[in-house]
């Protein structure tokens, strides 16, 4: 195809998805000039392009709407909905047209006329066109495998390969040279400089892969607007956390199951406006939809205010349609009777419409989430509304595992289906033998036993006799304990789909190939559930404790001893392992404690206890982005614990304190935690920069600088390089400030008592009103943006 | 037209391969066991940093199992988009010969899945093996 058609196609595109919402809002909002002119630049546009490429029909589409449009601008006509829905059909079709030409086919220009005609003032409603002429292009899209990257990434990943070169080169020369003698060193730095600049490489590619959810969620406005017509309903959407990134894949994946999430809440979720003011409720019904990071998950929440799904009604169906039994219906928790609008062929809407009766049901959204690797959780008040939220790893390629081990085979677990993992033999931990089959209790829980080499070599269970017990939760819900000989490494793996006689096995999700080059399997946990026979009914055995739990939104955390002997507790999720180190890795540097460890520095924590002098027990934490470590004495165990009760007074490690087993127990908190961390992480590179006059004086360099250095500023002292571009300079007693530099003076002096009133200066031993000093004169110069 | 052959030897049997679908030829050592999978699939094997899935070439004609361990031949092969090794007794070499004629003698029903026609190479017929019936495996026993 024709290079700048190719361009137009793909950047019309492009602006379209975006373009749907800003139209619905300028409906909502006809004063907004700015959405209205963007709508009108968008057409102008095409109308441009289309001239200049030779395409006749969507010049006269594009320029009936920009005539339109133009009316508007110039207040000649008043925007209504007739105007919104031409506007919306004609756009509609310039995309039905963009994807003819690079596709090759034709369409019909019958409906043309009829759409440029509704775009005139007083025609009637469009939608009857707009229907007539979307229904035949209904089939699936073809999505283009294009995308566009900012230059900058691709700046940086010209750059990197460039290392990467010369990385080679280096490595190469040190492999020459290796072989005359000394060799070892030099080698090994040049392989680690390497795969420095693989992982970075690795980094950028994957950048490459991410696109915002905007692109996802900017076609939901027009979808909402569209379907509430049609429904006659009020909604109003909220969207929120757009520029979330994704894999693209991934994008693509779920944006059906979302369409169809949205679909259900206002065909089935949302009631009519007057059932709405019967039940007390506003007529405009709110549907939320947002989108955050967790770890290595992206989270997407979608919360309607309607009537919510009535698990009871669901279970009567569910026990018609001979689904479940009666006895068995009895037990179920309500968390087990909102799963089953997974099952397929169960719905409770009272008549299949044609919104969202098309046969896909949630079943179907559920598998297609499952399939990329996620979960549907399902929350509903009935009366009060639903909340779907879908949970998607970040992307589709490289998973964070463990790997295990039966007898002589290693296999992987994904990370995100693990619970916990404990030891046989230990206090909290019992198994029964019970009709065949075994029974974990795990800290009063009962959950069934699985073998792992029962299933795979269909053996009886000697999971009595596996080592360790790893918890698992599958996609459907149910959850298990498996047995294994051993626990090894935590990876990050590449996952591939290995061959289909290998996928027809059941309970394999995948190859890999770790860092020994063996390769491994991954294992499907819903698949070993099923191969085992653990059915997701078991779960009805714990049922009361988890109406119970719904009452406070339990947490589960890792009970530990600290150095100083006290039992602490932290939120689990945030702990990504417990390791042993050697005390030499951890030395306190610059004012901080830190860890060498896997060749990297981690900040360091502790309770400030001093540390064992050989072997340091450390949690590694993890929020996504940052990792640190924090010392502890020995792990107790995991606990169940409500959200702290007494808060501390001031920020600090403490967040405050919460009840185990009745006994109050502080809580560590994660969020300063990794305040600080971040703030170790970055003051050497973008700290501002502190001046320090009088570099003569040792005081200055040794007690002043550090003191700065680590509150995170970067330190010059006077007559050092780049010390022109400091941010602040600290001045000793009457020394002068250095001459030419706009830059805001903090005076210090040595005396306890301030000279008079108008004596500004800081005692040097104050550290708070030092730096408090620092911080206010460099915010009050941004502020003013350079005026001194 | 004359197209090329790997001739190799399974359940002791010279056999040809049709060269076309052979990406290379191996000596494994290690194969990683693969449990509850069809029999004819004896593991997994790394090869560059790619995972390939060993097919018991024996065990796929329902002729026996392959004894995995020490050093083993494989013909490594593509199909579908996923890469497979072969297990064979022996490699000869790649031969060029003429288009493919039907077998001129009765197969046993084992040969007769996988065989799709003969070939002539000095003067000896060999059979020609379609690599995607052995990845396939026997069909399945009713149960």
């Amino acid at each position: 195809m024709d290079d700048l058609l190719g361009e137009f196609i793909a950047e019309t595109r492009e602006t379209l998805d975006a373009l749907a919402g800003e139209v619905v809002a300028w409906e909502a909002a006809p004063e907004d000039r700015a959405r209205l002119d963007a709508i009108f630049r968008f057409v102008h546009t095409v109308k441009g392009s289309c001239g200049f490429l030779d395409l006749p029909r969507l010049e006269r589409l594009s320029h009936a709407a920009e005539d339109a449009l133009a009316d508007v601008r110039a207040d000649r006509r008043k925007p209504d909905a007739a105007l919104v829905s031409a506007v919306l059909a004609v756009i509609d079709r310039i995309g039905e047209l963009t994807d003819a030409i690079e596709t090759g086919e034709s369409l019909s220009d019958g409906e043309d006329a009829m759409l440029i005609a509704a775009l005139a003032p007083g025609a009637g409603d469009a939608r009857a066109v707009t229907l007539a002429a979307s229904s035949p292009s209904a089939g699936p899209r073809a999505v283009s495998r294009s995308i566009r990257l900012p230059v900058e990434l691709l700046d940086r990943m010209m750059a990197g390969v460039s290392d990467m070169v010369l990385a080679r080169n280096e490595l190469a020369r040190s492999l020459r040279d290796g072989e005359g003698g000394d060799g070892g060193l030099g080698i090994e730095a040049a392989f680690e400089r390497l795969s420095q600049c693989i992982g970075e490489m690795r980094d950028a590619i994957s950048r490459t892969r991410m696109a915002r959810i905007d692109t996802l969620f900017s076609a939901l406005p027009r979808l909402v607007r569209d379907l509430s017509a049609d429904l006659g309903k009020l909604v109003c959407l909220e969207v929120e956390g757009g520029d979330v990134e994704l894999d693209r894949e991934m994008i693509e994946m779920i944006r059906d199951p979302l369409t169809h999430i949205v679909r259900n809440a206002i065909d089935h979720g949302i009631e009519s406006p007057e059932e709405r003011k019967r039940a007390g409720k506003p007529p405009v019904g709110r549907l939320r939809i947002s989108a955050r990071q967790a770890g290595n998950q992206i989270l997407i929440d979608a919360i309607d205010d309607g009537r919510g799904i009535d698990g009871d009604r669901l279970v009567q169906k569910a026990i018609d349609a001979g689904l479940v039994g009666a006895d068995q219906a009895a037990s179920m928790s309500w968390s087990r009777k909102l799963d089953l609008i997974f099952t397929a062929g169960l719905s409770t809407a009272r008549e299949v419409s044609a919104i969202s009766g098309r046969g896909v049901g949630m079943d179907v959204v559920r598998a297609n989430v499952e399939r990329i690797g996620g979960l549907v959780d399902v929350d509903s008040r009935p009366g009060a509304g639903l909340r779907l939220t879908l949970r998607v790893p970040l992307t589709l390629t490289i998973i964070p595992a463990l790997t295990i081990s039966l007898a002589e085979t290693y296999f992987a677990i994904p990370r995100s289906a693990i619970e916990e993992i404990v030891r046989r033999g230990g206090r909290a931990v019992r198994i029964d033998r019970m009709g065949g089959g075994l029974v974990a209790s795990i800290r009063g829980e009962r959950l069934p036993l699985v073998d792992l080499g029962a299933v795979l070599a269909g053996e009886p269970g000697r999971a009595d006799e596996r080592a360790i017990l790893v918890v698992l939760k599958a996609g459907g819900g149910e959850r298990y304990v498996l047995g294994v000989d051993a626990v090894h490494d935590h990876e990050e793996l590449v996952v591939k789909p290995a061959a289909p006689g290998v996928m027809a096995a059941g309970i394999y999700a995948g190859a890999t190939l770790p860092d020994n080059s063996r390769p491994m399997l991954l294992l499907d946990v819903s698949g070993i559930a099923d191969a085992a026979g653990v059915a997701a009914g078991e779960e009805a055995a714990d049922a009361p404790a988890e109406v119970d739990a719904a009452e406070e939104e339990l947490l589960p955390a890792l009970l530990f001893r600290d150095l100083d002997c006290v039992e602490r507790a932290i939120g689990l999720a945030l702990v990504e392992r417990i390791e042993d180190v050697p005390a030499a890795a951890a030395s306190r540097s610059a004012g901080r404690m830190r860890l060498a460890h896997d060749g990297r520095i981690l900040p360091l924590f502790g309770c400030g206890a001093p540390l064992p002098p050989d072997c340091i027990r450390i949690l590694r934490m993890n929020d996504g982005t940052t990792q640190l470590a924090y010392a502890i004495d020995s792990v107790i165990d995991i606990v169940s614990i409500g959200s702290a009760q007494g808060m501390a007074a001031e920020p600090g490690p403490i967040a405050g304190v919460a009840l185990v087993e009745g006994r109050p127990v502080e809580l560590l908190d994660p969020y300063w935690l990794f305040a600080e961390g971040v703030a170790q992480a970055v003051s050497r590179e973008t700290g501002p920069l502190c001046l320090i006059v009088d570099a003569s004086d040792p005081w200055t360099r040794q007690v002043l600088g550090p003191l700065v250095s680590a509150a995170g500023y970067r330190v010059a002292f006077q007559g050092d390089e780049g010390g022109a571009e400091a941010d602040v300079v600290i001045a000793t007693g009457s020394a002068p400030p250095p001459l030419g530099l706009a830059v805001p003076v903090v005076r210090i002096r040595s005396e306890v008592q301030g000279r008079g009133e108008d004596d500004d200066s800081i005692y040097r031993y104050d550290r708070t009103g030092l730096l408090d000093a620092l911080r206010y004169r460099i915010e009050a110069r941004r502020a003013s943006g350079r005026r001194y | 037209m004359e197209t090329l052959f790997l001739i190799a030897s399974i359940a002791g049997q010279r056999v040809a391969l049709p060269a076309y679908h052979v990406e290379s030829v191996v000596e494994m050592e290690s194969v990683t066991p693969v449990p509850l999978v069809v029999p004819h699939i004896a593991g997994l094997f790394a090869l560059r940093s790619r995972v390939l899935t060993v097919i018991d070439s024996l065990a796929a004609l329902g002729l026996g199992r392959t004894p995995i361990g020490g050093l083993m031949q494989a013909v490594i092969v593509g199909c579908d988009g996923h890469p497979y090794a072969l297990l064979v007794e022996s490699v000869e070499d790649v031969v060029r010969a003429p288009r493919p004629q039907p077998p001129c003698a009765v197969l046993s029903p084992e040969w007769a899945r996988a065989a799709r026609g003969m070939i002539e190479h000095e003067g000896e017929p060999l059979l020609l093996i379609d690599p995607a019936a052995l990845v396939a495996g026997p069909p399945a026993i009713a149960a």
